[in-house]
């Protein structure tokens, strides 16, 4: 793909800016390289609108109402084609890709002769509007070949001297639980459970050998979409918020609900959710839950639904390392914790959960990677 | 259908009053006599359970004794016939809102004269709830069932005693509702019980299964999500609501992330990539129909996925659905099937049970039963006394239906012999006795319903005369018109109601019917007569067809076999009988009869009278003169004017008295005479008695005689045995002639040799 893309790459030594672009259905993922070993020369050379985006991006940490950088993230002196340099990680809703392309037109990047490495499907959908608003050529690139590429290089680099991938001890216990380093020297096979909006679930066996197993309507955009109409949130942020004070044992029917403890003929515990939102069946209850236990049962749901889904896939593929990364997984523990205890639980302790500190940037991280053809 | 009576006009305002202005005594039949009771208190129905006799009318022949007589009059008739009456066993299921619950036990408490019964076996999430008020009203003590136990046990149940229970949903075939022949080793499979959540339940044997899996995302999440989402309250509403949405609204589709690219790209636009991803806006309202159709798919998506997770782990191929969710819902039963045909891209066929809401009542009353083990028995399923699918109690009459309408009756008899599959069938798990699906033809369909209908005046009117000293004769037998004309009616609306519709269900409940209304043999005195003239003949044909020359012969035999089969006995030189005819391997079989003989023939008889007397027995004596053993299977029970097991055996021995071949060979047991373990006009091979199954192997039969239009036309048509077949009929009804290309009474001959 993109071959005279290359060919102009190899001739002119790659051009700045180096960006990688993952467009999903609900969140825009950028990485940024910023190169720190600007020569004088260099300096002198650099063209203005090339300027201007490297102070723009890296003065700021909001861009507009809605995009983000997340600071925390960034890769500090990293050297990339022979470059140093930080990586800097942006996000921004998806809805607001139009205004990113009327921004690339404003900042006249197209004069830049760059070409824009982009994954995700909305590189597909929004390829046209680069050509004719932006006048930048989009090259498009497959979602989960970036995905794995990214994932493999960014825990070779590491996060800053620590580790990138993690997993929890003792996750059911709030006082015990402790989130540690792991190290992924023996990563094959691998199940991969990508969380966005939707879920993908790959099997990776090598660098170059996967497989996509399965995947899942049931992700973060329905955690966040029934969030919305449960509670009237109107940010994942907020939606994690008020989950993160909810109690959804309210909403949920749990297993001594029914058979009032354990059911031991089928060896379930008591405290298991025999039926999701099932106590919502009776009015008294529906008209005693507060929002704040429904954002919950939502994040519960849908999250031991994915579990669940990932076990038996991981059976299925007799692969016992799981790692799960995506969006829905920032800043909710919840989430994390609750994954690593179901997936030890079910498993009898035969699965591990881990996760990786860049959780939904991989994407365009491989993206990146494309553009530099760094393998 | 039954889970949906709250939206059939019932509410739930006047509950018991209700329950008095029902007709009970049509829907708790027999509890004068009923012991062992059983009850499954779901969310919204209660079913019950129990094991009652029926005292019935059964017409029973008896040879007269001969002895001291030196010849017959000409007047009498060859046997004597009496009615007497007969006690079987039957099973009672009946499936109610539980709004009706109260009244009904204060029903049945009213005519419960048994008072051995002490025990109430329970189960389903409702039975601690009513508890108290059963053993209050029922004064039963309530021993409590594990409800996946009593599910799987019913489940093993129906599989193994009702033929056509399982089938599969397609969505835009009419009707949408496939039946499968029952494996004949149900073993394993695997249940999906989509409740409030989910278990996955494998079933390995009778006794041993395991809980797999399961999932918290069910129909309680349907239901509660639901009415959080819509503020609609009834699950069925919910559901309704949803068959009208519209679910790209509020799913994020591929193509909402893809745009037009999904084509190039070779994925399918119309996928879900996130349930519920176009809801994560605050500047848009969305529909109640969206959003519950949206649920819908997110739900049975997931089971799906999961459900082949399962089967995948196990390497099972056979999944079934029960639970509320599915229970005679097509919506849910199509976007299951949908699901599950995406994700086992066709590997795994999602299975519906035409029972299901029954299967956990039958297990709790198995479970109670265990000393007189109800699966040591077969049972068949009564269509005279069941609602049949979706169907709720149509039979009592649309006048009725409103006041009776949200209850559905289940009625199993007990079988007097356990039944088996014939052993010399090619291939069990693929035999369907049945010729025509009369479910899948609708021009078929049509022209038999009207045929059945047009026929039923002459059914009444031959009842009737059947009995000339019952006074009540005339009422009960338009009593009989009544309900099978209904069921007719129910039929033309639910070709599906009992399984698959076919000719040979179609005769089976006009047999069931009349039975109920105490018609047992309502041919008897016809076949008497029949057979006493056949008799006075048997030695004259046998007399003219010994002078014939071998090859003439056994034309002639075949000609006899046929002609049997005609009720107006045309003339052996009648055109019908030139051949070549319809469908002719006569040749084949007359090269094959100047081999060696066979060792054993299986030959399934028809009619009284001239067919078994005239046609089969010399065609018997033929074989026998060959040194082929003979195995003559008969009905059990009477169907139409076919011959009985005990009419045959009178016969026989009338024969014998008459013909030395026939008298040695009963004698030293190379002519067997056995029952077939049915009471219908037409023939499943694979429900066959178990002493027939036995014999049959025992004896090494090596060919396989079917005679009639019923048994070798209807049935059997296209069965293939691993032994040679004859099959051979006149087909007496124009409009099948004209299907089969030939002419009204057009001769089938078939014999098949099986491929080496």
């Amino acid at each position: 793909m993109c071959i005279w893309f290359y060919i102009i790459l190899s001739r002119v030594n790659f051009f700045f800016p180096w960006f990688g672009l993952d467009i999903g259905g609900t969140l825009v993922k950028l990485v940024y390289f910023e190169p720190k070993d600007i020569t004088a020369e260099e300096e002198e050379e650099e063209v203005e609108s090339l300027k201007s985006i490297r102070k723009y991006l890296t003065s700021h940490v909001a861009y507009g109402s809605t995009g983000i950088r997340d600071v925390h993230l960034e890769l500090k002196d990293l050297t990339l084609c022979g470059r140093k340099g930080n990586l800097h990680f942006i996000r921004f809703p998806t809805h607001d890709m139009p205004a990113f392309i009327q921004m690339g037109r404003d900042k006249n990047f197209s004069s830049l002769h760059t070409v824009f490495c982009a994954t995700g499907g909305g590189a597909y959908k929004f390829e046209q509007d680069f050509l004719t608003i932006g006048d930048l050529q989009l090259c498009k690139l497959d979602e989960l070949d970036c995905l794995i590429k990214g994932i493999l290089y960014i825990d070779s680099v590491g996060f800053n001297g620590r580790s990138q991938c993690y997993y929890f001890e003792n996750p059911a216990d709030s006082e015990k639980c402790q989130k540690l380093p792991f190290d992924l020297k023996n990563p094959y096979p691998l199940l991969l459970v990508n969380i966005g909006s939707g879920v993908s679930i790959l099997a990776v066996y090598s660098k170059d050998n996967y497989k996509r197993v399965t995947g899942t309507s049931l992700g973060g955009g329905t955690f966040f979409g029934l969030c919305c109409l449960l509670t009237g949130c109107t940010t994942f942020e907020e939606a994690l918020e008020m989950a993160s004070r909810g109690d959804s044992t309210k909403v949920d029917k749990l297993v001594r609900d029914i058979y009032g403890g354990d059911y031991e003929r089928f060896g379930l515990p008591g405290w298991a959710v025999a039926s999701s939102f099932g106590n919502m069946m009776s009015k008294e209850k529906r008209e005693a839950v507060t929002k704040e236990d429904l954002a919950r049962a939502t994040l519960i749901t849908i999250t031991n639904n994915i579990g669940s889904i990932a076990r038996m896939c991981a059976l299925n593929e007799n692969i016992n390392q799981v790692v799960f990364v995506g969006n829905f997984l920032r800043i909710n523990t919840i989430a994390m914790r609750l994954l690593a205890y179901a997936l030890d639980y079910w498993s009898k302790g035969q699965l591990k959960a881990l996760f990786s500190e860049h959780e939904g940037y991989f994407g365009a991280v491989g993206a990146l990677l494309e553009l530099l053809k760094i393998p | 259908m039954a889970e949906c009576g709250a939206s059939g006009g019932g509410s739930s305002g006047d509950t018991l009053d209700k329950s008095i202005t029902l007709p009970p005594d049509e829907i708790f039949r027999n509890l004068e006599n009923a012991k062992r009771f059983a009850i499954d208190i779901g969310g919204s129905l209660t079913k019950l359970a129990y094991y009652s006799t029926v005292q019935h009318k059964v017409a029973k022949v008896r040879s007269f004794d001969h002895s001291g007589k030196d010849a017959e009059h000409d007047h009498e008739p060859p046997y004597e016939i009496s009615v007497q009456e007969e006690i079987t066993a039957r099973l009672h299921f009946i499936k109610f809102e539980n709004t009706y619950i109260g009244g009904c036990l204060d029903f049945i408490k009213d005519h419960l004269v048994n008072t051995e019964t002490k025990v109430i076996q329970a189960t389903g999430g409702g039975a601690y709830k009513f508890k108290d008020l059963i053993e209050e009203k029922l004064r039963l003590k309530v021993d409590k069932q594990d409800v996946m136990t009593c599910l799987i046990k019913g489940c093993n149940f129906v599989l193994k005693n009702i033929p056509q229970e399982a089938f599969i949903y397609q969505k835009d075939s009419d009707p949408e509702f496939r039946f499968q022949t029952n494996h004949p080793n149900i073993f394993p499979y695997l249940l999906v019980n989509i409740g409030s959540g989910v278990s996955i339940v494998k079933v390995e044997t009778e006794d041993r299964f395991e809980w797999v899996g399961g999932s918290s995302i069910g129909g309680g999440t349907f239901w509660g999500l639901g009415a959080l989402l819509t503020r609609t309250k009834k699950f069925d509403e919910l559901l309704h609501l949803a068959s009208k949405g519209q679910h790209t609204n509020v799913d994020m589709l591929v193509q909402d992330i893809y745009g037009g690219a999904h084509q190039t790209l070779g994925l399918s636009g119309n996928l879900i990539a996130s349930s519920f991803g176009k809801s994560a806006t605050t500047d848009k309202e969305f529909s109640k129909e969206d959003m519950a159709k949206s649920l819908l798919h997110m739900i049975s998506n997931d089971i799906g996925q999961l459900a082949c997770l399962h089967a995948k782990l196990h390497g099972l191929d056979r999944v079934y659905f029960g639970g509320f969710f599915i229970r005679g819902h097509p919506v849910t039963m199509r976007t299951i099937t949908y699901s599950i045909n995406f994700f086992s891209k066709g590997e795994v066929q999602a299975l519906f049970l035409r029972h299901e809401g029954y299967l956990g009542a039958i297990g709790a009353f198995l479970k109670g039963a265990e000393q007189d083990n109800p699966n040591q028995y077969s049972w068949g399923e009564n269509y005279a006394g069941s609602s049949g699918l979706m169907s709720t109690a149509p039979e009592l009459g649309p006048t009725r239906r409103a006041r009776s309408g949200t209850f559905d009756l289940l009625e199993m008899d007990r079988l007097e012999r356990p039944l088996v599959n014939l052993p010399l069938l090619l291939d069990p798990s693929s035999y369907v006795p049945d010729t025509v699906d009369l479910t899948d033809d609708a021009l078929a369909r049509k022209y038999w319903l009207t045929c059945f209908e047009e026929a039923l005046d002459g059914v009444v009117k031959r009842a009737v005369a059947s009995q000339p000293d019952a006074a009540d004769a005339t009422e009960r037998a338009e009593k009989f018109r009544q309900k099978y004309w209904d069921k007719l009616q129910t039929l033309r609306h639910q070709p599906f109601a009992y399984g698959t519709l076919t000719v040979r269900s179609l005769l089976d409940t006009r047999e069931h019917c009349l039975n109920e209304f105490n018609f047992p043999d309502p041919y008897s005195k016809v076949k008497q007569r029949e057979n006493g003239v056949a008799l006075k003949c048997f030695p004259g044909v046998i007399r003219s067809l010994d002078a014939l020359g071998w090859e003439e012969r056994q034309l002639a035999l075949v000609k006899g076999l046929l002609a049997g089969n005609v009720p107006s006995r045309p003339l052996w030189s009648r055109s019908p009988w030139e051949r070549p005819w319809l469908v002719d391997s006569y040749s084949k079989w007359l090269q094959r009869l100047k081999g060696p003989p066979h060792k054993c023939a299986l030959i399934f008889a028809d009619n009284s009278g001239v067919d078994i007397i005239l046609g089969v027995f010399p065609f018997v004596r033929e074989l026998l003169f060959r040194g082929t053993e003979v195995i003559l299977a008969c009905n059990s029970g009477p169907a139409l004017n076919d011959v009985t097991h005990s009419e045959a055996l009178i016969v026989a021995e009338r024969i014998a008295a008459m013909d030395p071949v026939v008298h040695s060979a009963l004698r030293e047991e190379r002519l067997l005479l056995v029952q077939t373990g049915s009471s219908s006009p037409c023939l499943d091979l694979s429900r066959l008695d178990k002493g027939l199954a036995v014999l049959v192997r025992e004896r090494g039969a090596d060919l396989v005689v079917i005679e009639g239009m019923g048994r070798a036309v209807h049935t059997n048509y296209h069965a293939a045995l691993c032994c040679e077949s004859l099959k051979l009929a006149v087909v007496k009804n124009a409009w099948l002639a004209e299907r089969l290309g030939g002419r009204l009474f057009s001769v089938i001959f078939k014999y098949e040799v099986p491929a080496e």
